[in-house]
């Protein structure tokens, strides 16, 4: 025993990221697969389906969306199975901090390594795929607000089946209906700014599925995760 | 640390558990246990393998909800405090949360900072008085059983909480890692700590009370 200070939930917070965000520069694999994963199915669509540029660019948005979509369930599974393994989760789960911001740190610092590259290099395959460009913009945005979106829906479905032994498709049958909605939306903005329409109402409507999502998937994932370590 | 002191001169034990009952596939592993652990006491939960010593120290930290009967802390239902008993309790399992792509020193960095404010000196003190300096910049997995047993015991020395749960702490121990670890638990309870420790070993710890199950 020591005289010392409890910590603020803030300090704990920035102290999960930085942890979660060392521990994934130090397993580079992990970093690298999501990101491999979508340039590789992007890349197999125009060999697969046709490299005319018109059928490619009709196609690209929603080509470029599932690929985000799948990439960003790839790398889900190791969001908590590490944790669970060595016993890290039952420590965050007996801190004192509430649980909500805990699960958002390591939400929030999974998504930065493997959601934001996804994003960052979305623009770059968009015009491999011969996506008019005009949705640049468009596609770029609906990603940046859309993935995270995506990860806050995966932490749920991760969190509830991390205890299981094997997993197999579960996680996909849990996680993909909930992660229809956005999809739709942000294929749907792209497809429609393309012919004229404002973005904002499309904007407005991902951005008032990722305020909900981070203020109620986290909630969701604690409780998953008390129920898998139980 | 204050606060320990004066619940050393409270009458309320520390920790008491009244009628607990738990059963697993249809197995009783325990019903009707009772006990009370005083501020300043180490408690040793024996039983034979299987007896379910792992689930109730999982059901005393709050693990573990598929119980019935009553947990108090200090004499108050711990639901009702719920944040005041974490921030009081330190659990040490089977899986003894170190990550073992970090560092040691990056592991109780983290750990630490779910509980109490160390400073990266406190930890390095820490980690000399459990005989891993030296070690501190290799990653976890470089590091043998015992070794990373010592981590996660090093957390002991960090944090501010009066009563720890571990279970099965001696298992990867030597000699020496066994005897360090129980002046720990003594010092411990002479500041008026607690402990519960489910062990094999004879542990070799004053005033020991004994808590038998199966």
């Amino acid at each position: 025993m020591s005289e010392t200070e409890p910590t603020s939930t803030s300090k704990a917070f920035v102290a999960t990221m930085r942890r979660d965000l060392l521990i994934a520069f130090k397993r580079k694999n992990d970093l690298l697969n999501p990101f491999m994963f979508f340039f590789i199915v992007a890349t197999l669509f125009p060999i697969g389906i046709s490299p005319e540029p018109e059928r490619l660019g009709e196609i690209a948005a929603g080509v470029l969306w599932i690929s985000a979509l799948l990439a960003s369930m790839l790398a889900m599974d190791n969001l908590y199975r590490a944790d669970y393994e060595d016993g890290s989760l039952e420590q965050l789960l007996l801190s004192s901090h509430p649980l909500y911001f805990m699960v958002l740190a390591k939400n929030i610092s999974h998504w930065l390594v493997s959601g934001l590259p996804v994003v960052l290099i979305s623009p770059l395959l968009a015009y491999m795929l011969n996506l008019p460009s005009e949705s640049y913009f468009t596609l770029f945005i609906t990603l940046l607000i859309g993935t995270p979106i995506l990860s806050l829906l995966g932490s749920i479905g991760v969190a509830l089946t991390v205890g299981l032994g094997s997993r197999g498709l579960i996680l996909a049958v849990i996680t993909l209906p909930m992660s229809i909605p956005v999809l739709i939306a942000g294929t749907i903005a792209v497809q429609q700014t393309l012919n004229g329409a404002s973005l904002a109402g499309y904007l407005a409507l991902m951005g008032a599925m990722l305020l909900a999502a981070l203020t109620l998937a986290p909630l969701a994932s604690a409780a998953a995760l008390r129920i898998s370590v139980n | 640390m204050s606060s320990n002191a004066e619940l050393q001169h409270s009458h309320q034990p520390l920790l008491s558990a009244r009628g607990l009952f738990c059963e697993r596939d249809d197995r009783v592993l325990f019903e009707n246990l009772n006990f009370q652990l005083q501020a300043g006491q180490v408690m040793q939960v024996r039983g034979s393998n299987g007896s379910g010593k792992t689930t109730l120290m999982r059901i005393l930290c709050g693990l573990n909800d598929s119980y019935d009967g009553e947990i108090f802390w200090q004499g108050e239902p711990v639901q009702q405090q719920i944040a005041e008993y974490r921030a009081s309790l330190l659990y040490i399992g089977h899986r003894v949360g170190v990550n073992k792509v970090l560092t040691p020193m990056e592991n109780l960095r983290w750990s630490c900072s779910l509980q109490t404010q160390a400073s990266d000196q406190a930890i390095l003190q820490a980690l000399a008085e459990v005989e891993l300096m030296g070690f501190e910049e290799s990653a976890c997995y470089t590091l043998s059983a015992g070794q990373q047993q010592r981590v996660s015991l090093a957390r002991l020395l960090l944090s501010p909480a009066a009563l720890w749960v571990l279970d099965e702490p001696f298992t990867t121990l030597d000699a020496h890692g066994v005897s360090n670890l129980e002046e720990l638990l003594e010092s411990h309870a002479n500041a008026g700590g607690s402990a519960l420790v489910t062990t094999h070993h004879i542990l070799n710890v004053a005033d020991l009370q004994v808590l038998s199950l199966g």
